[in-house]
């Protein structure tokens, strides 16, 4: 059974190792050159690495690279795993030797989940290295300049959305729940087309859902309640002339992931923004602040409001990637008694 | 008689349609039984149930002592080459042999590869690349060297010409003898499995019409032309399995088991075709009444 899985797999198996090893020969070629900037010079290492567009380039690529591969691994690889079987009436014959129909499908997805679970893997590693300085400068920093462009934006946290799912586990755990969500859905569907649009059409959504509503949650977030200051004051923004003001402040964690920044009045509830006389704690764009808006903070503090923050950590990403790895494992284990049960009645 | 094949109010439907209703049937071992009946009648609806692709909506099918593609052991009991002799296309046709090899415990090798040898397929050549009829042998091979105990054909010679069914039905004739292999094939062509069945079953509207030893059907069924008269008063022994009247005559196609004594009636014999299409084509098919299932002895 495993012979013919590969007999059938090998092509499709090579295209992709063939683009994996394309990428890995790239990032060979320019990775030591991004270590050696970094080591001349990390003060400088990320304004010397913006300024560079190949890199930047490389970057982009290598990240895109790992966030479509479970994408694409749960198009090519996991919906045509068996509808391919029911396009071309196959199953008939295969389902007809003495080999179980749970054993033929155990075969099966083992041998290809575990292509899918190492190229996501090498995946993940390669580009882990190549952006290693990246990362190490970035991290070093303790926050992002108020006016980042673009790039520094990506990487100003290991946390933001798109840096997060991209190193580390974490694309092994998709790439596996892209797989058995391909599976399942030709299991279900039992049409190649219908089965690959679902597939795509679900992991979407849930690559936008999990950053938005469900990494947060993983690990219940750690919660600071501070007074507004001078000091830790981040944002100051009025929405329109002599509207309440909103605020946010920083927080003394470095490389932290900030969930949320609420202001709580004075009944320890949160409300949405200080009252409407605070926008004259407003500081001057560019200057110092002064002792009137220190003291039109402390007014706000004898008041009772307060600014509560949730937020994760920077020594949590180990245990938020693995949670996320977990969840997703999970999920590929129910889709798989799914799709098993499927299977064994399909006709 | 032990049956290969028993099924008791098998039943299957697709949404609202039913493809087979109140199926009891016995086939036995050791034979060649010839399923027949016109298009849509059920046939491959039954063999995909006694194979095990379809799960039955009523009743039982027992397939050499088990449940059908019940297990690893089950499922080598059982050939099984679906209508559209499925192959893979991109396989060669040595894949296909080592697919066969890989996949079943009891893989007769040295008979498949003799087998690919006599038909002149080409081992290199991929399937895709097979004619229909090469393609259908290919399937074919794959059921036979598994050497199942029961094989069961749908419609296997359909996309043969004339000369590669007759050396086909010789071929499975000879794979019957030696390796005492037991098969059901269904055809819609009665003249496909004369040659080769000794068995047969006539499934028409999702019924069982009658199922039996061809010999004892054929000693059991006379075509009865006379004056005109009503057919209810014949003697009850007699049954009619179809009535034609013109003005003046009556034919009847009658079921006894007893010889014909009125002299009023012309006696002739019944060919194997005639007496597949009387009971293809009665009256009371699909109509709630119960069609005749006993085998008759």
């Amino acid at each position: 059974m495993i012979w013919l899985t590969w007999r059938q797999f090998r092509a499709q198996a090579v295209a992709l190792y063939t683009a994996l090893v394309a990428l890995a020969v790239l990032l060979l070629v320019t990775g030591p050159r991004l270590t050696h900037l970094y080591d001349t010079g990390p003060g400088a290492f990320l304004d010397r690495f913006n300024a560079d567009g190949t890199d930047k380039a490389v970057y982009f690529l290598g990240l895109a690279a790992v966030l479509a591969a479970p994408a694409v691994i749960g198009v090519f690889w996991g919906a045509p795993l068996i509808t391919r079987e029911l396009d071309s009436g196959t199953h008939r014959l295969v389902w007809n030797q003495s080999v179980t129909r749970t054993r033929w499908l155990a075969t099966k997805m083992t041998v290809v989940g575990l292509a899918a679970v190492t190229a996501a893997g090498l995946l993940s590693l390669m580009t882990t290295w190549w952006s290693a300085p990246i990362t190490r400068a970035a991290v070093g920093r303790r926050a992002p300049a108020p006016r980042a462009s673009g790039v520094q934006d990506l990487l100003s946290g290991r946390f933001s959305p798109v840096s997060f799912a991209a190193h580390g586990v974490v694309p092994i755990g998709y790439a596996v729940f892209a797989f058995t969500l391909g599976v399942t859905a030709g299991a279900v569907v039992r049409r190649t087309m219908p089965a690959i649009a679902a597939t795509l059409a679900v992991f979407v959504a849930v690559q936008i859902a999990v950053p938005l509503w469900i990494r947060p949650h993983l690990v219940t977030p750690a919660r600071l309640t501070t007074r507004i200051t001078t000091a830790n004051l981040r944002g100051f923004m009025t929405p329109a002339r002599d509207a309440p003001p909103h605020v946010t402040v920083a927080i003394d964690s470095p490389g932290a992931w900030i969930i949320s920044n609420q202001t709580l009045g004075p009944a320890g509830r949160v409300v949405g923004s200080l009252p409407a006389w605070a926008t004259h704690c407003a500081p001057p764009p560019g200057q110092p602040a002064t002792a009137a808006q220190q003291a039109c903070f402390a007014r706000l503090s004898d008041l009772g409001y307060r600014q509560l923050v949730t937020y994760q950590p920077a020594d949590r990403y180990w245990t938020l990637q693995w949670a996320e790895t977990a969840m997703f494992l999970v999920a590929a284990v129910a889709l798989t008694a799914l799709c098993v049960r499927r299977v064994r009645r399909l006709a | 008689m032990t049956a290969i094949l028993r099924a008791r109010g098998l039943g299957k439907r697709y949404r609202r349609r039913w493809a087979l209703s109140d199926c009891t049937v016995e086939i036995p071992a050791g034979h060649v039984t010839g399923l027949v009946g016109p298009n849509g009648a059920g046939k491959s609806t039954l063999l995909n149930l006694a194979a095990g692709m379809l799960a039955p909506t009523t009743g039982t099918i027992e397939v050499c002592g088990g449940r059908p593609a019940d297990g690893p052991e089950q499922l080598a009991k059982v050939g099984f080459v679906s209508q559209d002799t499925p192959t893979y296309a991109a396989l060669s046709v040595a894949d296909h042999l080592r697919l066969g090899a890989r996949l079943n415990t009891g893989w007769d090798d040295a008979l498949a590869r003799a087998r690919v040898e006599r038909l002149g397929l080409d081992p290199a050549q991929r399937a895709g690349r097979l004619s229909g009829g090469q393609r259908a042998q290919l399937a074919l091979t794959l059921g036979i060297a598994k050497r199942p105990e029961l094989l069961l054909l749908d419609e296997p010679v359909a996309a043969l010409d004339p000369l590669a069914r007759r050396e086909f039905m010789q071929d499975l004739m000879e794979a019957v003898a030696e390796h005492e292999l037991s098969v059901v094939l269904s055809s819609h062509v009665v003249a496909d499995l004369e040659r080769v069945c000794d068995h047969l079953v006539v499934l028409s509207a999702s019924r069982v019409q009658v199922a039996g030893e061809v010999d004892e059907l054929l000693a059991g069924h006379h075509r009865l032309t006379g004056p005109r008269r009503d057919p209810a008063t014949l003697p009850s022994d007699q049954h009619v399995v179809t009535a034609g009247h013109t003005d003046r005559q009556t034919t009847l196609v009658v079921r006894t088991d007893g010889p014909i004594h009125d002299p009023s009636w012309t006696v002739s014999q019944v060919g194997l075709e005639d007496l597949v299409l009387a009971y293809m084509s009665r009256p009371d098919v699909g109509r709630d009444t119960r069609p005749v299932l006993e085998v008759l002895r």
